[in-house]
């Protein structure tokens, strides 16, 4: 009954989206208030409609109702409650749900906020967020429905895949998807901006908000998924450069040039072109990144099972969400108010170089990760592009970004003094220096490119601490760019330490010791361990070093429902490095029995995460000051 | 400064940005690309990246009744159902890596003919094989 319900209310919204896509535009172009209003209510009625959907698939997760094919596939009667809840969307179908709900939700947000918002504005962008979600509910309509049912019932079902049940799904993909999916606000309202004459160059205000949060959502994504890999997927990276983490990171690059470049549209009337132009592609790669996870068309180590045909459906929405919006922006730049000129040495210059290296990279990014697709497409043979490719372009162009971040917050505004800047950057040069020698003292002089990636940390986190001191007197207002360049330089310290990382690899059986980089460890004890729904092997192991003595206890699980086995990972972060610990799985070595152990030193690692998240509080800070000023 | 000069310095920072990241990328994509071939292209020599120190991606299916644990190292053969390469790897095994399972290994062969390979992926969902040894094995007629 209630899967039914759920059923139709999709359904009813793909309807209704398609008249929210239509009605708002006739009432821009007629002036005609009723029909404007008639599109906030539509906007408001979709979200209810696929919140209706969304909780009805939820509910069948929950109570185990195995005649919706989508829970048979994907849960278990004996999976503990939170992984049914976060199993809703585990899957393919699943995730598209999740997807279209936050679109809506953006659209009801649009419809709602900020109050001063002018009514022709909202109601083009809430036409374009409605033609966006017309696609996305066909497509899970039509291609991946989660309310399909099977009669009889399967007795129970098939389990989620056991990397899934982790409390990081519960994190990661509603936060990216946040970050992905919330730039389709940003993306409405480029296009209603583009569709609108005679607009104020400052107009571009109305986007800082959105820019803000689905921002500081993505960034909080992609810190939890990278964290979530770390632990979980047991290798001790903590990125890969394979195409699904890349398919986040390059709405995130093009996102944070746009952060950017809409402060100095919207303060300065500068750059809007440029703003209005990456909005759209934002969102674009966003799209291009949905296509990339759910077609499943590249290798990739964070791939699942998935069908290829849906993946034409995402291809030919990106085709038509991107070309519309940049014919629209080609027929209509040229008409926009022209710019507010500024100096090259300037706050605003200062932006538009960092815009113009974090795009450079992003587009290497871009080519990299789409490289294999288009060989194999001219039929090139089927390669691979991996890290190696990655390190050597995204390294040299982002490392230039670091340093202008520290700098550029001193220059003034329309014409800036290097000199008066440079004064400011005693405590940034002071830290970088440390940061270089302690990582010297430490861990010696090789890899040159763990220093540089020190000192450029210590030199972002001493610029913010300057930055801070001299904003004293209002932190809240300057909260957005302290803590979000604070953030940068704490998890690139952080990243520098991986340079460093120390793994080693070697079998023990219970009661041997041995002595492994500067640690002396003990396999104490190994007990039979039963979960909620799996067997698990639970190694005791002691790790000392000095006065330092850890107790870690990793496990080697089994999955029974899916025949799984899985490697659960034991941690012991602290200021300056993570131990890591894995237990394999039991091997006879003619009577012993043996288990292959991998030990890992990661300095610094825990950083990265922090640093993420602070990085991700300087956007809801924006977003609160948007709120303190009653701009909501 | 004059709207029109601004616009050319914009336009020269733009051509020198593309320009960079161009350079960069196809320097580094001339050296980092790695090439997927299979056990029957490699046994039989017919590949053109035979005197690569690495840089190859190996694919097929892990042999039944191949996989031998040597300390931490493990040595197996990856098939494509025709022919069968073996394989050294020493390293972080993925917790689904099993035999008569798709695998993907990274590295390349040495003068012996053995796969030294750097990294294994194997996929984490029982469901999936990777693309290019899907079609591999279509090719060579072993799997449907």
């Amino acid at each position: 009954m209630i899967i039914t319900l759920g059923h139709f209310a999709v359904s009813l919204a793909l309807l209704l989206s398609l008249a929210q896509s239509i009605i708002p535009l006739f009432g821009a172009s007629q002036n005609n208030i009723k029909k404007i209003q008639i599109g906030r209510g539509l906007a408001l009625a979709n979200f209810v409609l696929v919140a209706t959907g969304f909780f009805a698939l939820m509910y069948a997760h929950v109570t185990d109702d195995f005649s919706v094919v989508n829970v048979a596939m994907n849960s278990h009667s004996t999976k503990p409650l939170l992984y049914k809840i976060t199993g809703t969307w585990a899957s393919h179908e699943g995730s598209m749900m999740l997807w279209v709900l936050i679109l809506t939700l953006f659209g009801a947000l649009i419809a709602l906020v900020p109050r001063d918002m002018p009514l022709v504005l909202r109601a083009r962008a809430l036409a374009v967020q409605g033609m966006t979600g017309v696609g996305f509910l066909a497509f899970i309509l039509f291609t991946s429905d989660p309310f399909i049912r099977i009669f009889p019932a399967p007795t129970d079902g098939q389990d989620l895949n056991p990397l899934l049940q982790d409390p990081g799904l519960a994190f990661h993909p509603p936060g990216l998807y946040m970050g992905y999916v919330g730039f389709s606000s940003v993306f409405s309202l480029a296009a209603a901006l583009l569709m609108t004459r005679d607009i104020d160059a400052k107009w571009a205000k109305y986007l800082r908000v959105w820019v803000l949060l689905s921002w500081g959502f993505l960034t909080f994504g992609i810190t939890m998924g990278s964290w979530w890999a770390y632990y979980e997927l047991g290798w001790g990276g903590w990125w890969f450069w394979d195409p699904v983490e890349n398919a986040a990171l390059m709405p995130w690059l093009s996102g944070t040039a746009l952060l950017h470049s809409v402060i100095a549209s919207a303060r300065r009337g500068a750059l809007l072109r440029w703003t209005l132009l990456l909005s759209v592609i934002t969102f674009s790669l966003s799209l291009l990144g949905t296509f990339l996870v759910r077609s499943g068309i590249l290798t990739s180590v964070h791939t699942f099972a998935v069908d290829p045909e849906r993946g034409v459906f995402v291809l030919a929405l990106l085709g038509i969400a991107t070309g519309g919006a940049l014919i629209l922006y080609a027929a209509r730049a040229h008409q926009l108010p022209e710019g507010t000129l500024f100096a090259p040495i300037s706050r605003e210059g200062g932006l538009l170089i960092n815009n113009l290296f974090i795009c450079t990279a992003c587009a290497t990014l871009v080519t990299g990760t789409l490289y294999p697709l288009l060989l194999d497409a001219l039929g090139g043979g089927t390669v691979s592009v991996g890290a190696p490719y990655f390190n050597a372009t995204m390294v040299p162009l982002l490392l230039p970004v670091l340093f202008i971040m520290g700098f550029a917050p001193f220059l003034k505004w329309n014409k800036g003094d290097v000199r008066n800047a440079l004064a400011n950057m005693k405590l940034a040069a002071l830290l970088m220096l440390t940061a270089i020698a302690a990582g010297l003292y430490a861990y010696g002089n090789h890899h040159i490119i763990g220093f540089i990636a020190l000192g450029a940390g210590g030199w972002v986190v001493g610029a913010s601490i300057t930055d801070a001191w001299r904003n004293r007197d209002a932190l809240f207002a300057n909260a957005p760019r302290l803590l979000g360049h604070l953030g940068i330089g704490i998890a690139v310290i952080g990243m520098a330490g991986s340079v460093y990382n120390q793994e080693n690899a070697f079998t023990m059986q219970v009661g041997d010791a041995r002595d492994v980089s500067g640690y002396h460890i003990t396999f104490d004890a190994l007990a039979d361990v039963q979960g909620e729904n799996y067997l698990a092997q639970r190694g005791t192991f002691t790790v000392i070093r000095g006065d330092d003595n850890v107790t870690l206890y990793p496990e080697w699980r089994f999955y029974p429902v899916q025949a799984m086995p899985l490697s659960h990972v034991a941690l012991r972060p602290d200021a300056m490095r993570d131990l890591y610990l894995a237990l394999g799985e039991e091997q006879e070595d003619g009577k012993k029995k043996t288990h292959a152990v991998r030990f890992q030193i990661h300095p610094l690692a825990p950083w990265i995460w922090i640093g993420g998240v602070i990085t991700a509080l300087g956007g809801f800070a924006g977003v609160a000051q948007s709120f303190k000023k009653k701009w909501i | 400064m004059t709207r029109k000069r601004a616009r050319l310095y914009m336009v020269l920072l733009l051509v020198l940005g593309v320009g960079t990241a161009v350079a960069l990328a196809l320097a580094a994509l001339g050296q980092n690309v790695s090439y997927f071939r299979t056990p029957t292209e490699i046994t039989t020599g017919n590949y053109p990246e035979k005197n690569n120190k690495h840089g190859l991606r190996l694919g097929g299916l892990v042999e039944k009744g191949s996989l031998i644990h040597e300390g931490s190292a493990i040595r197996f053969s990856v098939t494509d159902l025709k022919n069968s390469l073996p394989v050294y790897y020493n390293g972080t095994v993925p917790d689904l890596f099993r035999e008569g399972q798709g695998v993907i290994a990274e590295g390349h062969v040495d003068e012996a003919g053995v796969f030294q390979a750097t990294m294994l992926l194997a996929k984490h969902d029982e469901k999936y094989m990777p693309p290019e040894v899907a079609k591999e094995l279509k090719d060579t007629g072993g799997v449907k």
